[in-house]
């Protein structure tokens, strides 16, 4: 009986192997019966036709349902030959099975050999191979990796914490990247806005984070919105995206960006850099807190200076705007563990990471139980956001 | 002796520290003596009549103390508080 030590080779010496063309010969023939012996994301990203799936660990208990007839002719593979060779000994020198070969070198050599495979679904053989490092990941797999390309997402700003997220985003194939952003690229961007180059300075940002997203990735559709987002256009332009990407610089289009992505249901990842600071959270409207509920009120300007007049360390925009990354993905393909009432605080110099538990507030006039209800006709009238922080600066 | 983290806008009133001890039972007890030894930085963190400011977040450990009791939150010694202002980033602010 195989033990879990047992040299692979000791194995293979007590059953029969037989060449991929020889299997798929028999298998035409229709007297076999074909069995896979690997994991369910392996499967996904290819399989052989006619194959029946049942993973290693569950071998002896599943393999009488696939095949009853101890007398039937058992062909197993794997992917280079191994977990077929224990798979074909367990069948053969301890469940009786009369007939039982294990295919050699697996369903690699089935490939090389040239002989016909099942590939994953939905994706074109270059997207296979792109986006092969997501697929054999078993939480992305194709599944994950068809969710994402199905997916639309919106960032608020194509600088510092935007640039980063655009080049992740759309490696990651990102269907649709949304960019908000009326500024030309300056040079004081390029210390950390790493999507724009030298040659652009000038250039609209959308402009130029799309010439980077689609050389590096031409799957991903680049819808530029070359404006600012305000009351006027908020509802309309996030209506057409899945999650919201929030690298706004102000207050004000924060709060309006809360607003109307409450109101529209839009989950929203925010981040936040200064020096050598930054936080990130992830608002779910309704299932988690939203903005308004963490900050009721926005602090004086002399609690929060901008970029412009207290610096920033280039790489905290990568860190922060690659966190946001990260949380869009694992929202789209429904993985992991969101930022969902966490606000995660990065400390650059001391590298050091603080986690606050963020509660929805009952009386938050955003999302709270009594919050005003917002009837149609008043859905893209919003307070005025610009007076509201103003007045908290004049009176905190 | 309780530790209170100091959010980066607040820094320059406690002389560059991030990490400043001060002592108290309570979370009001500990962050006025926080403003006794940094008198900057109690405008920023104390309205007039005495309650925090509303735009000034405060966590006993990872906990908004406003879920707990507020200023009255007991702290022990092991315990950290931590200061939390919003950040927005970015353009100068044209408020005015």
């Amino acid at each position: 009986m195989a033990t879990a030590t047992e040299p692979i080779e000791l194995i293979k010496s007590r059953i029969d192997q037989v060449d991929p063309r020889s299997a798929n010969e028999e298998i035409e023939g229709g007297d076999a019966v074909l069995i896979d012996t690997r994991e369910p994301h392996e499967w996904d990203q290819a399989h052989l036709q006619g194959a029946h799936l049942v993973p290693p660990a569950s071998i002896r208990e599943r393999i009488a349902e696939v095949v009853p007839e101890r007398s039937a002719r058992v062909i197993l593979y794997c992917a280079s030959g191994n977990r077929s060779a224990r798979a074909a000994d367990v069948l053969k020198n301890e469940l009786g099975y009369e007939s039982v070969a294990s295919v050699a070198g697996g369903i690699q050599a089935w490939r090389e050999t040239g002989l016909p495979v099942v590939e994953a679904e939905g994706l074109t053989p270059e997207q296979r191979m792109r986006y092969s490092r997501h697929t054999m990941l078993p939480e992305v797999g194709v599944d994950g990796q068809l969710k994402l390309l199905n997916s639309k997402v919106l960032l608020i700003g194509a600088g510092g914490l935007g640039a980063p997220s655009a080049f992740y985003l759309a490696a990651a194939g990102v269907g649709t990247l949304g960019i908000v952003d009326d500024d030309v690229v300056d040079e004081s961007n390029l210390q950390r806005q790493v999507i724009h180059s030298t040659e652009r300075v000038g250039m609209p940002k959308t402009e130029s984070a799309r010439l980077s997203i689609q050389a590096l990735n031409p799957d991903v559709e680049v819808v530029e919105h070359n404006t600012r987002l305000d009351a006027d256009n908020i509802l309309e332009i996030i209506d057409g995206y899945d999650v919201i990407v929030d690298g706004a610089d102000n207050f004000p289009t924060r709060y309006l960006l809360n607003d109307a992505s409450v109101r529209m249901r839009k989950p929203v990842v925010s981040a936040s850099i200064l020096a050598f600071d930054g936080q990130i959270s992830t608002f779910v409207p309704y299932e988690g807190p939203c903005y308004r509920c963490l900050y009721p009120v926005p602090p004086p300007p002399e609690m929060a200076p901008s970029c412009g007049a207290a610096g920033v360390l280039g790489v905290m925009a990568g860190v922060m705007g690659l966190l946001q990354a990260n949380e869009v993905i694992k929202l789209v393909a429904g993985i992991g563990k969101p930022l969902i009432g966490r606000l995660l605080l990065y400390d650059s110099l001391a590298t050091r990471f603080t986690e606050l538990k963020v509660n929805r507030d009952p009386d938050c006039p955003i999302c709270g139980e009594h919050a005003a209800q917002i009837p149609e006709s008043e859905m893209g009238r919003f307070p005025d956001y610009d007076a509201f922080c103003a007045g908290h600066a004049l009176h905190p | 002796m309780p530790t209170v983290m100091i959010p980066p806008v607040l820094r320059p009133q406690t002389g560059g520290d991030a990490e400043v001890s001060a002592q108290g039972s309570t979370v009001g007890e500990v962050l006025r003596a926080l403003a006794d030894a940094h008198p900057g930085t109690r405008s920023q963190l104390f309205a007039a009549a005495g309650d925090l400011n509303r735009y000034v977040n405060v966590y006993l450990n990872d906990e908004d103390v406003r879920v707990l009791d507020g200023l009255e939150t007991p702290v022990s010694s092991s315990d950290t508080v931590v200061i939390l202002p919003a950040m927005a980033g970015g353009r100068c602010e044209t408020l005015h």
